[in-house]
């Protein structure tokens, strides 16, 4: 059977796909596509701008076509379909027969009919090349809108902000943003948290012309005001390409689209139409997963197999960084017959609606702004696959009773479809982990599920978990395939065995050679216990990156210095040896967020050289790269403020100078403040010191990063001997006992009897082992040494930096550097 | 492995010590950029680009040797994509490859086979 496919868009590719899946080589496959380039993921289109190059966004490497035997044909539409001789003629010239017809031609952007839109400057956002026009665009741009407040110019918006247009403002013509998923509560508190990332919502503004002599130089609105943009991106809806179909004489929806059965077939029996493209029952689905549902069912059937498409769900996830929003089912459902509860924190800027039955027995749809974390499970009730619990409210309120995630996923049917992306159910991702896939990543693999949108994710993960519980295989946190121990435990055997280096920890306790994981993990443990040099020979190669060049790596292969500044006190003299160091090697430098001062863009040939003068001058590493001791910030305190109870700065100093270098399961910080004005921001630290009328309050496990949680009180008014004395203990009891890559905040939540716990064995040596624990750390203390002098010092240590071994410094010529604002920066990836 | 029809022209790399025990460095033969690693834990040699294919950065020699399963493998730094020592092959499912030369070492030194 010869099938020919018009369009290699997503739906286009899956359809191959599934035809092979079905039919393999009873098929005789001819793909024309009309952009130059092979089926790509338009979904995460977006990504093109911050890490992918278009290879990456591939569906499927042109190889794959040839070794599949499909004849592709790219950059070359078709132009004519003559049904009578079941043949097609493309752009080029091209004449082929078919057997049957797939149209999958997609949409295109509806541009409306204002005035101007043919301006430079003026752009769509639907391919490559529309985001390779507005990133080069961009360059010069300072400000920009968007027209369209819907799902994907939210989503633009989101973009030319990461482009670096921080000016940049929604138009939307509705009353509020998103007006066909969420509701005008939603959308208020989704406007609120657009504005806090930097865009700029104007609502109910209808564009009346684009403004502009050579290029667009900005908008105007029937209300006659002005808003002044140097780029516009249109995105107030989609259009299907209908117009080939319509040239073919075949039937079309009023407004446009191919009219399809339930068979997806055309007004013509041998000619389909799939996806974007598609008018099924009065709807064009803008979405990729019902068009794969599509494509699935078409090759099925094509295979002599008798499916259906009926309808599809809606409910969408919007992928934008830092705002979650959902909707499900029916979001916008009123009325007698609808029980709605809605919970809203102004606050945290969270809304939640769910729509019941008025009987309360079926959730019907919903709408989630600022926490879409119960989104997966909220799909799954209201498709029937899971009960609704006894109170519905605790969907959105959560249980207060208990039932953890866990218990959800346990309660899901086994057809209940977990990645709608690719329709793989429950039972499917079951089957994949009897098989024996048991990483995600391996799941993922096999059956596909969480590499479309990847909002399934979680969920899988959770199914995963909970089948290897079942087995009997999650009886303890393992550190990866080499050992059978958890951090914990690994901690104690080396400590009792008394081993030195990775070789001998892996002989000892584990097996085979070693991997990513294992090996930071297992000479971070090594550094905690015996704090040796981390490059002592053995161990070197074992230390991730950062470790083993003692500096972070950077874009592009070059690293960043960071010397140590306790307290963040320097004086100008130090400050002089900084400017010119970073003069002399030609080095980005830039204030951190640390209080301190990071040179970047250093070749690892010149690091022992910069770090030669550094150390000359009295510096030392700053073990920006490693999991260890960062900066503990500190305010100016007594000495010069006026409301400063203590000295503030050097608390800080004698505090970063005990703990400087200790290794860690993860980076720790602190911060010394010399009032309660708290402006050295104690309370967002590992541990953090506020100064009292007494003496200090002392606080632990508290971060900023991704997820910010204040530290909690552990004791206050206490002498400085006794903050010591019972930071020792934390610290150390924190390293002992902490799971990998774990910060002491998520440690303590973990923490079974929490702060109440904490309390008793640091204060009160419940466990009888404080003597012990300030022990070690003194050890530690003792042990310390400027892990640079050792390197540029040790003969051995230092020849490793280098990038050639047979061309001692020679540069890495790959290296290349963009100037910015009379420094420089890494070029940007390719 | 070894092919008849191709002849494979060993280029001098560096000294067998030049290369750290179960670690890598990046040899730099004729203009091409090779990472050079030394499996030392199970006495094998392997050389691949030292370019890794995922963002086009020049940082094998540094990466992280280890094993899956039974397969050598070598992980990138940067975002810890891992590749096959054997067969170049991408071990996240990822459509990259690298490319491998076969190693050999006569008398303390170490040869790269280049085609
Ligand atoms: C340089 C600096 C940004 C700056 O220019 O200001 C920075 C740079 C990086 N941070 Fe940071 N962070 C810097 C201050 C901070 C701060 C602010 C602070 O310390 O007061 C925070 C929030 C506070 C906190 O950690 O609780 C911060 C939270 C993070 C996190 C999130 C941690 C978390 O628990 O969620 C990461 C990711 C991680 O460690 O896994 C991170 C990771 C990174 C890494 C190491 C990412 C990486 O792996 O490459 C960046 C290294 C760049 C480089 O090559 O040097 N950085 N980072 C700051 C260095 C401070 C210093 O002097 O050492
Ligand atoms: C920025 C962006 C973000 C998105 N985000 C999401 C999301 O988060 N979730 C989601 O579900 N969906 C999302 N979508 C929508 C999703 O990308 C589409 O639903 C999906 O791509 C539709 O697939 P398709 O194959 O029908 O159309 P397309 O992917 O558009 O493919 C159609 C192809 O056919 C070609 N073609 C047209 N006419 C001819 C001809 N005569 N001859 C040959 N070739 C022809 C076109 O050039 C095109 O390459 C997003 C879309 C964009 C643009
Ligand atoms: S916040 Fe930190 S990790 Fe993120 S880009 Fe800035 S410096 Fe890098
Ligand atoms: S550059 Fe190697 S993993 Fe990303």
């Amino acid at each position: 059977m010869k099938v020919v496919i018009i369009g290699n868009g997503m739906v286009g590719f899956k359809c191959c796909e599934k035809l092979l899946h079905y039919l393999g080589d009873q098929v005789e496959l001819i793909v024309f596509g009309e952009e130059s380039r092979p089926a790509y993921d338009r979904v995460h289109l977006s990504d093109y701008f911050s890490h992918f190059n278009a290879e990456e966004l591939e569906l499927a490497p042109i190889s794959w076509y040839q070794e599949k035997g499909i004849t592709l044909h790219l950059g070359d539409p078709v132009v004519l379909i003559n049904r009578e001789e079941k043949n097609l003629v493309s752009h080029s010239g091209k004449e082929t027969v078919y057997d049957f017809l797939v149209l999958a031609t997609g949409s295109s952007a509806f541009v409306p009919p204002i005035p101007g839109t043919e301006k430079p400057g003026v752009f769509i956002y639907r391919t490559i090349e529309d985001l390779e026009l507005i990133r080069d665009w961009s360059k010069k741009a300072r400000s920009a809108a968007v027209l369209g407040g819907g799902l994907l110019g939210l989503e633009a918006g989101k973009a030319l902000l990461d482009l670096g247009i921080t000016n940049t403002h929604i138009i939307e013509f509705a009353p509020r943003l998103m007006p066909r998923q969420i509701d005008a509560a939603g959308s208020e508190m989704l406007s609120s948290h657009l504005e806090k990332l930097g865009l700029t919502i104007h609502t109910s503004k209808q564009t009346a012309a684009i403004e502009g002599e050579d290029q667009i130089s900005g908008l105007r609105f029937q209300d006659d005001s002005r808003l002044q943009v140097d780029m516009l991106v249109i995105s107030a809806g989609i259009k299907p390409r209908d117009e080939l179909a319509r040239l073919a004489g075949l039937e079309l929806g009023h407004r446009g689209g191919i009219l399809v059965n339930d068979l997806l077939q055309t007004s013509d029996p041998s000619i389909f139409a799939i996806g974007e493209c598609a008018l099924h029952n009065g709807m064009i689905y803008g979405l990729v997963a019902p068009g794969y549902d599509m494509a699935d069912i078409l090759a099925s059937q094509l295979a002599g197999n008798n499916r259906h498409f009926t309808g599809f769900d809606m409910s969408t996830k919007l992928k934008l960084i830092g705002v979650d929003v959902a909707s499900f089912g029916d979001p916008m459902l009123e009325g007698p017959d609808t029980r709605i509860i809605r919970v809203a924190d102004s606050i945290n800027g969270v809304y939640k609606r769910i729509n019941l039955s008025a009987d309360g027995k079926k959730l019907l749809g919903g709408v989630l702004v600022g926490d879409a974390s119960s989104y997966n499970q909220l799909v799954q009730v209201c498709k029937g696959f899971m009960p609704l619990p006894e109170k519905p409210e605790e969907l959105i309120l959560g249980s207060k009773t208990g039932g953890s995630a866990a218990a959800g996923i346990a309660a899901l049917a086994e057809d209940a479809i977990i990645c709608s992306c690719e329709g793989i159910s429950k039972k499917s991702i079951i089957d994949a982990v009897n098989q024996g896939n048991e990483s995600f990543d391996s799941i993922k693999k096999c059956t596909g599920a969480g590499s479309g949108c990847g909002g399934c994710t979680p969920m899988v993960k959770d199914i995963l978990q909970a089948e290897l519980k079942a087995k009997g295989k999650l009886g303890k946190v393992v550190v990866c395939e080499h050992f059978g121990y958890s951090r914990q435990e690994l901690f104690d055997i080396i400590k009792i065995k008394k081993l030195q280096s990775y070789d001998e920890v892996l002989d000892t306790a584990g097996k085979g050679d070693g991997c990513e994981i294992c090996k930071p993990l297992v000479v971070s443990l090594l550094a905690s216990i015996w704090n040796d040099m981390i490059l002592k020979k053995g161990n070197d190669t074992a230390q991730d990156s950062n470790d083993r060049f003692l500096a972070n790596i950077q874009k592009g292969g070059t690293y960043s210095v960071v010397p140590r500044i306790p307290g963040g006190e320097i004086t100008p003299d130090k400050l002089l040896v900084i400017g010119s160091v970073a003069k002399k090697y030609g080095l980005y430098t830039k204030i951190t967020g640390g209080q301190r001062i990071d040179l970047f863009g250093a070749h690892l040939d010149d690091l022992p050289f910069i770090w030669e003068e550094l150390i000359e001058a009295g510096f030392e590493s700053g073990h920006a790269y490693g999991k260890a001791l960062r900066t503990v910030k500190s305010c100016v305190g007594s000495t010069w403020c006026r409301f400063g109870l203590h000295d503030s700065v050097s608390f800080a100093i004698r505090i970063e100078e005990r703990y400087r270098g200790i290794r860690a399961p993860h980076k720790i910080k602190s911060a010394v403040s010399g009032c309660i004005r708290e402006c050295a921001e104690a309370q967002s630290k590992d541990f953090g010191l506020i100064a009292t009328e007494k003496g200090w309050n002392l606080f632990v496990a508290g971060n900023g990063g991704s997820k910010p949680q204040h530290a909690v009180l552990l004791a206050s008014d206490i002498d400085e001997a006794t903050c010591i004395k019972y930071i020792d203990r934390f610290l150390m009891f924190y390293i002992k006992t902490a799971d990998p890559l774990t910060r002491t905040a998520t440690w303590l939540n973990k923490l079974e009897g929490g702060l109440a716990y904490l309390k008793e064995v640091i204060l009160e040596d419940s466990l009888g082992i404080a003597d012990e624990l300030e022990a070690e750390m003194q050890g530690l203390v003792d042990n310390y040494q400027c892990e640079w002098k050792e390197a540029i010092n040790n003969p051995e240590i230092r020849k490793r930096f280098q990038h050639f071994v047979n061309a001692p410094g020679e540069k890495d010529p790959t290296v290349q550097f963009d100037p910015m604002r009379s420094q420089k920066r890494a070029m940007e990836w390719k | 492995m070894s092919n008849p029809t191709t002849t494979i022209q060993w280029m001098p790399a560096c000294r067998v010590d030049d290369v750290p025990s179960n670690g890598g460095v990046c040899v730099k033969l004729e203009e091409e950029q090779i990472a050079l690693y030394h499996f030392t834990r199970r006495g094998e040699w392997y050389a691949t680009q030292n370019e890794c294919p995922h963002r086009k950065q020049m940082a094998l020699s540094r990466g992280l040797l280890g094993s899956q399963a039974d397969e050598p493998k070598i992980t990138c730094p940067f975002h810890k994509k891992s590749f096959s020592l054997r067969t170049g092959e991408c071990l996240n499912g990822d459509e990259c490859s690298l490319r491998t030369y076969p190693v050999k070492v006569e008398e303390a030194m170490v040869y790269i086979g280049l085609e």
